[in-house]
């Protein structure tokens, strides 16, 4: 049933999401694209763009276009993909918002008893886990660094080329001069639009 | 109006009008709930900032969950989960519906030659763009020479040799708290 295993999957990725949205994308693209065969590599990478310039949080975003997109290629008609999509988002934030009830609960309670030792230990637990966020992120670029979203080499080198320049563009454009990612899609898209 | 539905207004229209990730919702959650509301104090607020990004999840979710917590905490009557799950509703709710609108539409569009081509630009443009947020946290994550193994080896695992992202996530957890009570013990 793929709507009981939406909901399993999506769970699984709300509450094991450290680090925001961009740190969800290589655990979506894991269970998605290579253990259930959801999403073709490219369908994914169509589905981040979108959500990277449509408003709300990217993991929202990301969840539910993956949960209509996977139901929709498992051959069932549109009214369930929209019902798929409700599923994926519903449970990529049931755990966390539990989670949250209850450590906000906890903290309320004891925020004037919160002894050193313990926040110490939060801290340094934290110092293991936010480096390790950062080799998830980077391995999602890396794992979407493929021929479905460069072309090939072998197979249009013309291509693979405009591909490594608009990447490069895009790269620079958002890491030196902070262009709203926005507009950089826009950009690259419309050089697609006329290079291609 | 009465709490729940300025909450769920207030989310709606934080979800409704950033683009760009949970991060991007702060500076509108500041000046709705502290400024304009008066839910909460500024510092409490910077405190709220710090738990929701720690704890696993979305931090909009984390975020809004939690700032009704603290806002049911100092108020007779309010029912605080009841709060948080009407914010949390109304954060994902512009979201699913702006979502749902633009996949039923592309979906008709994907084959048009002219849609093929501007995501063929597009695609490499995305690599790009999630690999940016990745090198700012470098400082965030007080990334150094001493800890550098920890991203490099997290990364080689997931993208070479086929470990589950899963996996890297619960080692963190279990390694970082063995870590913290080890150290913690020596003082």
């Amino acid at each position: 049933m793929i709507f009981w295993q939406l909901f399993l999957t999506f769970s699984n990725i709300g509450i094991l999401n450290f680090g925001g949205g961009y740190a969800m994308l290589s655990l979506i693209h894991n269970e998605v694209v290579e253990k259930n065969a959801w999403l073709t590599a490219s369908e994914f990478t169509d589905i981040v763009a979108i959500s990277q310039s449509t408003p709300g949080p990217i993991g929202i975003n990301v969840a539910t276009y993956t949960g209509y997109i996977s139901v929709l290629n498992s051959g069932m008609p549109e009214w369930a993909a929209v019902l798929g999509a409700i599923v994926a988002t519903l449970g990529v934030l049931w755990l966390p918002f539990l989670l949250m009830i209850v450590v906000s609960r906890l903290l309320l309670k004891s925020i004037s008893s919160m002894d050193t030792d313990k926040t110490a230990i939060i801290n340094s637990m934290f110092s293991v886990i936010r480096p390790a966020v950062v080799g998830l992120i980077a391995a999602a670029a890396i794992l979407l660094m493929n021929s479905e979203n460069f072309g090939s080499f072998a197979e249009s080198p013309f291509q693979f080329i405009i591909s490594l320049f608009i990447f490069g563009f895009a790269f620079i454009g958002s890491l030196a001069y902070k262009t709203n990612p926005i507009i950089l899609l826009l950009l690259c898209g419309l050089a697609g639009l006329m290079i291609f | 109006m009465n709490i729940y539905t300025d909450m769920f207004v207030t989310f709606f229209k934080v979800g409704l009008f950033t683009i760009g990730g949970g991060y991007a919702m702060i500076p509108m959650v500041e000046n709705d709930v502290v400024r304009k509301k008066r839910w909460l104090g500024s510092e409490e607020f910077i405190d709220i900032l710090a738990v929701a990004q720690a704890a696993p999840g979305l931090f909009a979710i984390n975020m809004a969950t939690y700032i009704s917590m603290r806002i049911a905490a100092t108020r007779e009557g309010i029912r605080g989960w009841l709060l948080g799950l009407v914010g949390s509703l109304g954060v994902a709710l512009p979201s699913v519906i702006v979502i749902l609108l633009i996949a039923m539409f592309f979906q008709s569009f994907k084959n048009n030659p002219w849609v093929m081509r501007f995501f063929m630009g597009m695609r490499p443009a995305v690599v790009a763009l999630i690999l940016v947020p990745c090198l700012r946290m470098f400082k965030t994550a007080k990334i150094s020479v001493n800890n550098i193994w920890i991203p490099i080896s997290a990364c080689a695992l997931i993208s070479f040799c086929g470990i589950s992202p899963v996996l890297i996530v619960l080692c963190a957890v279990v390694c970082g708290f063995v870590y913290g009570k080890m150290k913690g013990g020596r003082r």
